[in-house]
């Protein structure tokens, strides 16, 4: 079993190699079907007799809260925003995705901090800041990112809300003043960093264009073999 | 980050609690009043935004040296990006109670890793001049300690379990604050102010400095209100 490690020096008071169980981020768009995806993987590993905690983004008792109602106001400047989403990440992790791999739990993180880097990234952040800030996150044991099209993401998006999000849209940007030009756009952005992202973080591409069963067949196959792999030297 | 094509000036005040540096701001920015300046005061830890949800993971010690670290940043950056930098490009003249020293110290003492914190608040300016009001510990402690009963958990660094006592722990916390400080004072060429000094002799000084260091003619507002 590799221990457990950040990408650079970890938070003060936090020793990775003390970590036991499997954090696997699975990654990917709006309405991509992910976090569907991940409830399926969830029952299924509670199934095989793995103890699951599941993780998500703005889901801190800390600024939670914070960052849904600043979003209603739509008054912060973006790096304003990334640091409250930071602050977001990283009480999350500290104070779920760490005692539970302490605990030997496997953690399903329905997204990661690849997502809030992605998405400063489109506006206009400074790259060599955004990294630094995200430094001390622990290296997850496996990221899939599922993707879609931007075509298949506004048809999901439709047919689900019949509306599109604001944020979703990249509307705080101003790329375009027509909600769907936006999307399309802003979806492509995101995707065009997340292509970049990939190869400096390494994730598995699963292609989202196909059935929610196959994608989880594919999920569990690659699962599967990590938990083999994790589990082989015990 | 130095960038001369910014108009204002930029003037921050660092120093212990109780060293007397709000009181002192705030008799440089009557002054600077008085003069018809154009100048602007910001707080540490006073945008209304982030405010909410600092006091909660305080009140429920919610925070790791992290998290309280850049929760403190998103405070700064809201305050910096919507104020401090458009009145700087302005040509104000801007007044900083504590400014990114504040963190590089405290947050440095939670045992953030001091590159880190420097790459964080590498958005923001350097002040053109930094005013460290440096006073004995013991005055210091004496002064917060005289007229309050009660001290904060965070304030007194109570999450570093220095000791079980809250005012032994506020001692001990400041006192590495101070180290700290010291160090950044060389670091960041703080100008240094003797805070034993009487409170008037103290703001002579300030306003002497100020005045050689800024033009001030070239900030009075020229349309009369």
């Amino acid at each position: 079993m590799s221990p457990k490690k950040c990408y650079e020096n970890p938070p003060h008071g936090v020793d990775p190699s003390t970590l036991a169980g499997a954090l696997i981020v699975i990654e990917g768009s709006d309405s991509s079907g992910r976090s569907t995806q991940v409830r399926f993987l969830s029952e299924w590993l509670e199934q095989k007799g793995y103890a699951v905690t599941q993780t998500g983004l703005t889901r801190s008792q800390l600024v939670g809260n914070a960052i849904t109602a600043a979003k209603q106001g739509n008054i912060l400047s973006p790096r304003t925003m990334s640091l409250f989403y930071a602050t977001d990440f990283y009480d999350q992790m500290e104070n779920v995705i760490i005692p539970s791999l302490r605990a030997g739990y496997i953690v399903l993180a329905d997204r990661y901090f690849y997502t809030l880097m992605a998405r400063d990234l489109v506006r206009g952040a400074n790259p060599d800041w955004v990294e630094s800030l995200y430094s001390m996150a622990l290296v997850p044991d496996a990221v899939y990112f599922i993707m879609a099209s931007s075509k298949n993401l506004v048809e999901r998006t439709l047919s689900a809300h019949n509306s599109l999000d604001y944020w979703e849209s990249g509307m705080d940007i101003g790329i375009s003043r027509d909600w769907y030009e936006s999307f399309v756009r802003y979806q492509k952005a995101l995707r065009a960093e997340y292509n970049n992202l990939q190869k400096k973080y390494g994730f598995e591409m699963i292609d989202a264009n196909r059935s929610i069963n196959s994608v989880q067949r594919i999920l569990r196959t690659r699962i599967e073999s990590v938990l083999e792999n994790l589990y082989a030297s015990v | 980050m130095a960038d001369n094509t910014i108009p204002g000036t930029l003037v921050a005040v660092e120093g212990l609690d109780g060293s007397g540096k709000s009181t002192q701001i705030h008799l440089l920015h009557q002054w600077l009043l008085g003069l018809r300046c154009k100048v602007f005061f910001s707080e540490w830890n006073s945008s209304a935004i982030v405010k909410g949800a600092t006091r909660k993971g305080k009140k429920k010690q919610l925070l790791t040296p992290t998290t309280f670290s850049l929760i403190h940043a998103t405070d700064f950056a809201d305050r910096y990006e919507r104020q401090i930098s458009p009145m700087l490009k302005a040509g104000y003249i801007v007044l900083c109670d504590r400014y990114s020293f504040t963190a590089y110290a405290r947050d440095g003492v939670r045992g953030c890793d001091p590159v880190w914190l420097r790459k964080l608040y590498g958005f923001a300016k350097d002040p053109d001049v930094t005013l460290y009001f440096r006073v004995p510990l013991e005055t210091a402690l004496g002064r917060i300690l005289d007229g309050r009963t009660n001290l904060k958990y965070f304030e007194a660094g109570m999450d570093l379990g220095l000791s079980s006592d809250i005012y032994e722990s506020f001692r001990l916390f400041q006192q590495m604050v101070m180290e700290h400080y010291d160090k950044l004072a060389e670091e960041f060429h703080f100008v240094i102010i003797d805070a034993t000094r009487p409170i008037p002799v103290q703001q002579e000084t300030i306003r002497s400095i100020i005045s050689k260091k800024i033009d001030l003619a070239a900030y009075t507002q020229r349309l009369m209100r």
